[in-house]
C-alpha cells in the first residue's frame, strides 16, 4: 500500500504496518504511548509560534497567511514562459518558481553543441540578461516572489536576477529570489552538478554572503531534501541529510567570520510530499523541531525567527504513475493535504501528466486549483497544527525524529556529508534503496492503484506538452543578434574581472552582476568557473 | 558454446541528470548475472560510443528522461554506423511517449522501455535479443 510496508493474516487483517523510515504502526495509540516516548508538552511541542516549532511557526498557522501556491514553470522560449507566468499569476498564483532548460542549468549557451535537442525543452532557454528582461517583464518583483530552479550556476541567475529587477526599477532590497543554489544535493540526486565539491559550496557561500549585504529579502539556499527522496531516500534520509547539507553551507558562511545570526534565517527548504500521509506529517513536524535544535544547541542561534524551517513542501513526482494518469490528480491533492496539515509556508504539486511530458497549462491549473480548494473550500486554514495532541501523530513524530538523527550519526560517522559525497557513499545507499523499492512495486508487496492493483480500463491518451524545434531555433538567432549588439569591450573587461576575482578567491557576485549586466551570456560566464575550478568527477557507482 | 555473460553499458547521454531509473536498472541487470557498466551523467554520445568499443559491450542502454530520446537516439545510431558497432544491440528507457516508440524502433532501437517497464521484461528481452559472438 503505496511506501509502507504491511502484514496481513490469513483473514486479510493488518498485523503490521511498516512506514518507510523504519517505524512500526500499532493498531490503537493511547496515553500509554505519550508516556512511553516520554512526551513533553513543553519540550516537545510548545505552542505554534514558539522554539521548538514543531507545531509551527506562526501562532495562528493559516489563518494569519494562507500557503503561497507556486507550481514549476517555464519552458521554450522566456516569452513563452512570461506569458505562462503572466497565465498563472491571472489565475491566481502568488510566486513563480522557474523552470530553466538543462542547457542553461549546466551553464551553455544555446548554440553550444552540447545544448543541441535541449534548448527549451524542459525549461525555459536563458542566455543572457536580455532574456530575463523578455522573462520578467510586466511582472512586480517587489510583489511575486521568484522560485529559480537553478544549482551549478545559481550565483550567475542570481546576479542576472538583480540586474533584471534593476533595469526594471525595482530596488534590490525589495525583491525576493529563492534560488535553489543546492549543490550537494545535485550530486545525490538530480545530477545537475558542475563544478567539483569544494568550489561548488564555495559559490553557495559567496551567493549567501552577498545577499546578507545587498539582497536581504533573497532566500539565497533553499536546502532540497525532495531530490534526494525522488532519487530512493526515505523520509528520514530525507531530512538529516538536508539538515547536514544545510550545515555544511552554515560552516562556509561562518568561516569568513560572520555572526551566524545574520544569514541563517534566510536559509529555505525543498521538501518532498509523496508517500504515506502519517509519515509525511510527522516528518515536517519533527524536521521543523530538529532544525530549530540544530541551530539552537549546535551554532547558538539566538534569534527564534532565524530557527524556522520555512519552507516549500510540495512535488511528489515519484508517487505518480504513468497508469491510469488521472489518478494522479487525486495522488496530488492528498499530498498537497499532508504539507497543509503538517504547516507547509509554500506548495507546488507536480501536475498529473508530469510521467509524460511538462505540464500543459490544463494540467497546471489543475494542480493550482487542487491548492486552492483546498485552502478555501475544506477548512484548512481554520486552525493551526491540528493534528497536534493526537496519541498517535505525536508518538510518531518523536519517532520520527529518533529516526532522523540516526540517519544524521550514520553520515557523520562516515566522515561528513561533504566526505560521503564526494566519495559516492550516500549516492550508493540511495540508489540500493530506490531498486528495493522498485522492486517492491514490481512484485506487487509494496500496492500502487493503476499500477499493480485495479488495473482495469483502457490506456488513456495524455494531451502532450509539443516540443517543437522552433523555440530552439528562435533563441539562438537571438543569441547571435545579441552577440552583434553587444559592446564586445564591456563583455571581455567585466569576464577578465570576472576571472581575476574567481581566481583571488573573492566573492564573485559583484564581478557577476557586472558580467550580465554588460550582456556576458551564462555560458560565458560558467567557462570562466570552469577553466579556473575545473569539474565533479561523479564516483561511478550505483 | 559462449558462457560469457551478456555485457551490457547503461548510459546517460546528454545533460539530464535524472539517473534513478538509469541505476534502478543497472542493478536489475546486474542481479539478473548480466555484467554491467555505467557511464555516470551528462556523456556526449561520442563519449558513449567510445566506451562501448573499449569495453566491447553487447548492448548499449540509454537512458533519456529529458525528451531529447529521439535526437539523442538518432545521433547514437550514426555514430556506431561510423564507428563500426552497428552490429551491437541498442535499447532506450526512460519517459517515452508510446507515440515515439515506433519512431525510436525506426532509428535502430531494438527495444524501448518507458518508465515503469518490469524488470523481468527488459532482462528477458536482451537475453533473448543478444546476438552471442
Amino acid at each position: 500500500m503505496g511506501v509502507a510496508k504491511y502484514t496481513k493474516d490469513e483473514k486479510d487483517r493488518i498485523t503490521d504496518v511498516t512506514l518507510q523510515s523504519g517505524i512500526h504502526v500499532k493498531a490503537c495509540y493511547g496515553p500509554e504511548d505519550l508516556e512511553r516516548i516520554g512526551f513533553s508538552y513543553e519540550k516537545d511541542l510548545a505552542p505554534p509560534g514558539q522554539y521548538p516549532f514543531t507545531r509551527g511557526i506562526h501562532p495562528e498557522g493559516f489563518r494569519s497567511r494562507a500557503w503561497t501556491t507556486r507550481q514549476y514553470t517555464g519552458f521554450g522560449t522566456p516569452e513563452e514562459s512570461n506569458e505562462r507566468f503572466k497565465l498563472m499569476i491571472s489565475h491566481g498564483q502568488t510566486g513563480l518558481n522557474v523552470a530553466f532548460d538543462l542547457p542553461t542549468q549546466m551553464g551553455y549557451d544555446s548554440d553550444d553543441p552540447m545544448a543541441e535537442g535541449e534548448v527549451g525543452r524542459v525549461g525555459m532557454a536563458i542566455d543572457s540578461l536580455r532574456d530575463f528582461e523578455i522573462a520578467f517583464k510586466d511582472i512586480n518583483l517587489e510583489k511575486i516572489g521568484s522560485g529559480l530552479t537553478i544549482n551549478a550556476v545559481a550565483s550567475i541567475m542570481l546576479a542576472m536576477y538583480q540586474a533584471v529587477a534593476e533595469k526594471y526599477g525595482f530596488d534590490p532590497k525589495k525583491i525576493s529570489a529563492t534560488p535553489q543554489n543546492d549543490i550537494l544535493k545535485e550530486m545525490i540526486g538530480r545530477g545537475s552538478w558542475i563544478f567539483p565539491v569544494e568550489p561548488a559550496v564555495n559559490l553557495i557561500g559567496d551567493t549567501i554572503e552577498y545577499s546578507m549585504n545587498v539582497l536581504p529579502r533573497t532566500n539565497p539556499v533553499s536546502i532540497c531534501g525532495y531530490h534526494i527522496r525522488e532519487s530512493g531516500a526515505t523520509p528520514a534520509q530525507e531530512i538529516g541529510y538536508a539538515i547536514l547539507i544545510a550545515n555544511a553551507y552554515i560552516d562556509n558562511v561562518l568561516k569568513r567570520g560572520y555572526d551566524v545570526d545574520d544569514f541563517v534565517g534566510r536559509f529555505s527548504f525543498n521538501l518532498n510530499v509523496f508517500g504515506n500521509i502519517w509519515e509525511q506529517v510527522a516528518k515536517f513536524r519533527a524536521a521543523r523541531k530538529l532544525w530549530a535544535r540544530n541551530l539552537k544547541e549546535k551554532y547558538g542561534v539566538k534569534k527564534d525567527s532565524n530557527m524556522y524551517l520555512r519552507g516549500l513542501f510540495g512535488g511528489g513526482g515519484y508517487g505518480l504513475t504513468k497508469a491510469q494518469p488521472e489518478n494522479n490528480i487525486m495522488r496530488g491533492a492528498y499530498y498537497a493535504l499532508s504539507a497543509a496539515l503538517a504547516g507547509a509556508q509554500t506548495i507546488a504539486l507536480c501536475s498529473y501528466d508530469e510521467a509524460y511530458t511538462i505540464p500543459t497549462p490544463h494540467s497546471a491549473i489543475i494542480s493550482l486549483r487542487t491548492l486552492q480548494l483546498l485552502m478555501d473550500e475544506i477548512g484548512l486554514r481554520d486552525t493551526v497544527d491540528p493534528l497536534a495532541g493526537s496519541y498517535f501523530i505525536e508518538t510518531i513524530t518523536k519517532e520520527m525524529e529518533g529516526k532522523i538523527e540516526e540517519e544524521m550519526d550514520k553520515i557523520e560517522k562516515a566522515g561528513g556529508i561533504v566526505q560521503a559525497v564526494a566519495t559516492g557513499y550516500v549516492q550508493r545507499l540511495v540508489s540500493q534503496q530506490a531498486y528495493a523499492y522498485e522492486k517492491g512495486l514490481q512484485s506487487g508487496e509494496l500496492k500502487k492503484v493503476g499500477l499493480n492493483i485495479y488495473t482495469e480500463g483502457e490506456p488513456m491518451e495524455v494531451e502532450l506538452h509539443e516540443y517543437t524545434g522552433e523555440s530552439a531555433k528562435k533563441q539562438v538567432e537571438a543569441l547571435k543578434q545579441l552577440r552583434r549588439e553587444r559592446n564586445d569591450r564591456e563583455v571581455t573587461r567585466t569576464l577578465k574581472e570576472l576571472e581575476t576575482a574567481t581566481r583571488a578567491g573573492k566573492n564573485v557576485m559583484p564581478y557577476l552582476v557586472e558580467a550580465c549586466k554588460a550582456y556576458a551570456t551564462v555560458g560565458e560566464m560558467a567557462r570562466v568557473f570552469r577553466n579556473v575550478f575545473g569539474e565533479f568527477e561523479e564516483p561511478g557507482l550505483f | 558454446m559462449d558462457t560469457r555473460p551478456i555485457k551490457i553499458l547503461v548510459a546517460k547521454p546528454g545533460l539530464d541528470g535524472h539517473d534513478r531509473g538509469a541505476k534502478v536498472v543497472a542493478h536489475a541487470l546486474k542481479e539478473a548475472g548480466m555484467e554491467v557498466i555505467y557511464t555516470g551523467l551528462h556523456r556526449t554520445v561520442d563519449q558513449i560510443v567510445r566506451i562501448a568499443i573499449q569495453e566491447d559491450v553487447d548492448v548499449i542502454g540509454l537512458s533519456i528522461m529529458s525528451g531529447a530520446h529521439i535526437p539523442i537516439t538518432e545521433k547514437l545510431m550514426k555514430k556506431a554506423r561510423e564507428e563500426g558497432i552497428d552490429d551491437r544491440m541498442v535499447v532506450v528507457g526512460g519517459v517515452i511517449p508510446a507515440r515515439d516508440i515506433p519512431k525510436l524502433k525506426e532509428l535502430g532501437a531494438k527495444g524501448v522501455f518507458p518508465g515503469g517497464t518490469p524488470f523481468s521484461e527488459i532482462t528477458s528481452f536482451i537475453n533473448e535479443n543478444v546476438k552471442k559472438s
